[in-house]
């Protein structure tokens, strides 16, 4: 199937997210950076639930947490919760009009800043500034391009 | 998590699905936790991070081609204007070194009448830093070159402001720098003005340290300069550590706090210097400790007792005035 052709395209845009978030930015842009790598895998999640479930989600998550210098296993907690949730939700998501899902998305990254400030209050780690918050409404609104670029190419060749 | 009130009857497929859940938090909770408390996830980690390496090279290099198109780019009087202009500050440089080894002599030969030990130079290895976005959260930095390129953990990092914090980890082509703002992390300075010694910790933003519990009566002022007192032996005495801010005194009245603003560019800049020629002095050695801690040389003033200045200080190489 055109599936198996395209299949170079889920390692490629994983790996593609976790060097965006590595990649540096300057200072002021700094907090808004999106959480690129919940973006994609949210999009694999609903697209391609047999390829993707909780394991890669936290296998990714410890990457992601080895790669940033973060606490080890944070990442993993919140792309693993991110993914439970997706995975209820998967059945309504996919007949969401996109600005729906992206809505959803948009509360999915708050949600997993919850999380995440959670986590450093119960390990007494520092809290980031709040001009982090911010960063969950520019994932809401990249998820429209996103979806369309990845929905392009991954099934490019189908017909 | 936003409230859903599940299907209307569990089905089995679900609470599989649930416990799951349940079993991958769990395992990420214990990750949290080992790499939180203990020591022995950290060397597991180092090893792991061997194969994040790759990553890190890729990621850092937009800003390696970017750094390089824009060398390109410099039109030719550019260049020209650059070289005059780095050709005098290094006459200047020069000039202001000859007086220094003068001086340095002059130094020598007291410390020779006095009978002190004599003090080695400064031996540094330049390192660049690897332009990547790190958790934010954590004041670390990524060096370019690791245990491959002679750099060893406890080594102290420099720039040309002064302290910028000490190698933690290294991986054969990497090393990880913890800065001196992490929270975690704790200099012990010495007033340059007074002599008066106190400890400052990172705060966690990258442009603040924090010094807390200096003494009601102590000698401290805004814009003291903060040397590095090389007391715990980490740290080789009189690098320049920061300046105080305004003091206020502190939650319990009792002692005064103050904000201070680092000497080194944490935030900015491609290379830092690593220091060579200083051996650490492992934090607690039993056989290091002298006969009579009371032969300590004492410091023409007695500095008043730091409350928290517990960071092992080791009466041997004991000599808190500022060497530059």
């Amino acid at each position: 199937m055109s599936r198996a052709r395209n299949g170079w395209v889920l390692p490629v845009s994983l790996l593609l997210a976790l060097l965006l978030g590595l990649v540096p930015l300057p200072g002021i842009l700094q907090p808004l950076r999106p959480y690129w790598l919940a973006l994609v895998l949210a999009y694999w999640l609903l697209e391609e639930p047999d390829n993707i479930g909780l394991g890669v989600s936290f296998a990714l998550g410890v990457l992601a947490d080895l790669a940033f210098g973060g606490l080890l296993g944070e990442q993993a907690m919140r792309l693993v919760v991110m993914a439970f949730i997706l995975d209820r939700f998967r059945a309504r998501m996919r007949f969401f009009p996109l600005s729906q899902q992206a809505l959803v998305i948009g509360v999915l990254l708050l949600n997993d800043r919850v999380i995440s400030a959670a986590i450093h209050v119960v390990m007494g780690a520092p809290q980031l500034p709040w001009m982090y918050w911010l960063a969950p409404l520019l994932g809401l609104l990249l998820w429209a391009p996103l979806h369309f670029a990845l929905d392009t190419l991954r099934l490019r060749r189908r017909g | 998590m936003p409230p859903y009130a599940g299907p209307p009857a569990a089905r089995p497929g679900d609470v599989a699905g649930v416990l799951r859940l349940l079993a991958y938090l769990i395992l990420a909770t214990a990750l949290m936790v080992l790499d939180y408390r203990s020591g022995w996830l950290r060397a597991a980690r180092t090893q792991a991070e061997v194969a994040v390496q790759p990553l890190w090279w890729l990621a850092g290099l937009p800003s390696k081609v970017g750094t390089g198109l824009r060398e390109e780019a410099v039109t030719r009087t550019q260049l020209a204007r650059d070289n005059e202009r780095l050709r005098n500050a290094l006459l200047v440089i020069a000039a202001r070194n000859a007086r220094m080894r003068t001086e340095a002599a002059e130094n020598e030969r007291l410390r020779g009448l006095l009978g002190s030990a004599q003090r080695g130079r400064l031996d540094v290895q330049l390192a660049s830093i690897l332009d990547i976005d790190l958790d934010p959260t954590r004041q670390r930095l990524l060096l370019d070159s690791g245990s491959n390129g002679g750099v060893r953990v406890g080594q102290a990092v420099i720039d040309a402001g002064g302290l910028m914090g000490q190698v933690i980890a290294t991986t054969p082509t990497t090393s990880s720098v913890l800065l001196i703002t992490d929270p975690d992390h704790a200099v012990p300075v010495a007033v340059a003005r007074s002599g008066i010694r106190l400890v400052v910790y990172g705060s966690g933003r990258s442009d603040a340290l924090h010094l807390a519990d200096v003494p009601l009566s102590a000698d401290v002022r805004a814009g003291d300069q903060l040397l590095t007192s090389g007391l715990g032996g980490r740290f080789p005495p009189g690098f320049a550590a920061g300046t105080v801010g305004t003091l206020r005194p502190d939650d319990s009245r009792a002692f005064l706090e103050a904000d201070v603003t680092p000497a080194a560019q944490l935030d900015r800049g491609r290379d830092v210097l690593l220091l060579r020629g200083y051996k650490p002095v492992p934090a607690v050695d039993p056989a290091a400790v002298p006969p009579s801690p009371a032969a300590m040389p004492t410091p023409a003033q007695a500095a008043p007792a730091t409350a928290n200045a517990v960071a092992a200080p080791s009466p041997t190489t004991t000599s808190s005035e500022p060497r530059r």
